[in-house]
């Protein structure tokens, strides 16, 4: 690890202030990320600015029927919180299938939503990296690649994202509240997350030392039918190969509406508009359940080992769209 | 602690493995104080004096102050530096939960948290579970069930069985592997270690202060009121253990 001053924000402005001021400075809030990116060398942050004192650790009612996450709130407190478990199951689903018991007492929803990937040649300073080292190559195009992204992938950057909270959390249209330099303003989750492209070492819309402050999950009755389904090599404790977060809205035998996001597969949390659009009107079943899972695999670009992703995630989708119909 | 021909039994060698180095909470305050960075945790390479950093913390009930490099994790402090080794490092990288402690009553991983970061927090590790020669139930029902072999990932297995009893955690014993899965045993003891942790929850033998429990309990044989009295004995003299 390389050294670094360590100093304790003890507001939102100090804190945001502190990070301006010196380039490469890191927030900390869980570290489960951070220190052990630092401890890898991948990350080399001059400053840390720990977080962990602000008081950004409620969940609260918001008057149009949402919910606001503070940031600082840790992820296991955030998946047992009765709002969370009763209204959105599957975001509470989705934690409770990330890491484990420790990790997600530590781990924060400001620190999930900044999680890294977990591309080998990302977290291995030895290899070239095109995120970590801009310009210095992908060795993940022709390396091993199973874990590797299928969707939103670049000549540049293949690294999937690790994330579970935040598969759920884009197929909500979740807001994040952040606050910096030019003060709080909010950015809608499908706007957070940037595609590779030709700078995979940008990953989200923040600006320089913007600090994240809370999360808005808005109202959306029918979410009390979700489901979160995840795939991974072991039965716990494993990140995503395939994951998928829905939401079904039935009425009158059909779908009238469809919340569909999947994780493991994308470059960032994947919202896929087009298997929704499949499913509104449809009648619930088997072959709409197909149609829509070749609809959210659409494009998909697989390298050598992970080919497997596709027909994977696909089928992970349809369980997930038949277990949320079946929901009482 | 063993050698070739020690006559420790068995069950008394994982009796100490179980309750980490029993002698190591007993330390005076002095040795447990801070003393100055020494080869075993500061770098040939660090900083000078001033970004060393004065940390406050309460550690098995005892209060303790350190001078540490911002990189000591918790972990290497806890080992290196206050000779508490009953934690362990496994992977060091946050993937196998062999250095789970509690901070501020919940389990952690102590090797991704940063010694700076828990000024003012209060820490239990192995070595301040036992009250004297009283094992904690947990502890004990390791022994009782065989809920080990090599002993390595105990300590964090048992911090995190400890932790689960307080925990939303379900009845089944499936739901106790899941809730057990941020630890892993390469001797594959999972099968006793679940046993050791239902005898406790069927039982109701342990230290607990949470009303989630009751329900988890409710599945189980021997969870009838005998198991409540036990409980409420326990709770009165560790209570603030909880």
């Amino acid at each position: 690890m390389f050294p670094f001053t360590f100093q304790a924000a003890a507001d939102e402005d100090a804190a945001s202030r502190a990070v301006r001021a010196t380039p490469g400075a890191r927030f900390l809030a869980g570290g489960t990320t951070l220190v052990d990116l630092m401890k890898l060398n991948v990350e080399r942050p001059s400053v840390v600015v720990d977080i962990n004192a602000l008081p950004l650790t409620a969940i609260e009612e918001l008057p149009d029927g949402g919910v606001r996450v503070g940031a600082m709130v840790r992820n296991s407190d955030m998946a047992n919180h009765p709002a969370i478990r009763s209204r959105y199951p599957f975001l509470s689903q989705a934690l409770l299938a990330g890491a484990s018991p420790q990790l997600r007492n530590m781990a924060t929803t400001g620190g999930n939503l900044m999680q890294r990937t977990r591309c080998y040649y990302f977290r291995d300073t030895a290899m070239p990296c095109n995120k970590r080292e801009p310009g210095s190559g992908c060795a993940a195009l022709d390396g091993h690649n199973r874990i590797h992204a299928i969707l939103g992938t670049s000549a540049q950057c293949i690294a999937a994202h690790a994330s579970d909270m935040c598969v759920p959390l884009t197929a909500l249209d979740a807001v994040i509240h952040v606050n910096g330099e030019r003060g709080p303003r909010t950015i809608p989750i499908g706007e957070f997350y940037l595609l590779p492209g030709d700078r995979p070492e940008v990953e989200t819309a923040l600006e320089p030392g913007e600090l994240i402050t809370a999360v808005d999950l808005p109202p959306l009755p029918f979410v009390t039918r979700s489901v979160y389904v995840k795939v991974r090599d072991r039965a716990s404790y494993a990140f995503a190969l395939a994951s998928a977060a829905v939401a079904l809205d039935l009425g009158d035998g059909r779908i009238r509406n469809a919340r569909i996001a999947l994780g493991g597969v994308g470059t960032r949390p994947w919202r896929a508009h087009a298997a929704e659009r499949t499913l509104a009107g449809a009648r619930p079943g088997a072959a709409a359940y197909q149609a829509a899972a070749a609809a959210a695999l659409e494009g998909a670009a697989p390298r050598t080992h992970n080919a497997f992703k596709i027909e994977l995630a696909k089928r992970t989708l349809m369980r997930a769209l038949a277990r949320a119909e079946a929901l009482a | 602690m063993v050698s070739g021909q020690s006559d420790l039994s068995r069950r008394e060698f994982m009796t100490r493995t179980v309750g980490g180095s029993l002698a190591m909470a007993a330390l005076p305050e002095s040795q447990n104080a801070a003393t100055p960075a020494t080869g075993t945790v500061a770098d040939p390479d660090s900083p000078a004096a001033e970004s060393q950093l004065r940390v406050r913390c309460a550690i098995n009930d005892e209060h303790t102050e350190l001078t540490i490099d911002p990189r000591v994790t918790l972990l290497d402090a806890l080992r290196e530096r206050l000779r508490l080794t009953g934690t362990k490092k496994g992977c060091d990288h946050g993937q196998c939960g062999a250095c789970t402690v509690h901070v501020d009553g919940r389990r952690v991983l102590s090797c991704l948290t940063l010694a700076a970061a828990v000024n003012g927090k209060r820490i239990t590790t192995i070595e301040g579970l036992a009250r004297g020669d009283e094992l904690h139930p947990i502890q004990q029902a390791f022994i009782d069930h065989d809920g080990f072999q090599c002993g390595y990932c105990t300590p964090g297995q048992v911090m995190s069985a400890v932790a689960l009893l307080d925990e939303p955690c379900g009845p089944a014993d499936a739901d106790v592997r899941e809730c057990m899965s941020g630890n892993i045993c390469r001797c594959g003891a999972y099968p006793n270690i679940v046993n050791a942790i239902q005898s406790v929850r069927g039982t109701g033998s342990v230290w607990r202060s949470s009303p989630s429990g009751s329900a988890a309990r409710s599945g189980h044989p021997g969870s009838a009121d005998i198991g409540s009295v036990q409980r409420s004995a326990k709770r009165s003299r560790h209570a603030e253990r909880s």
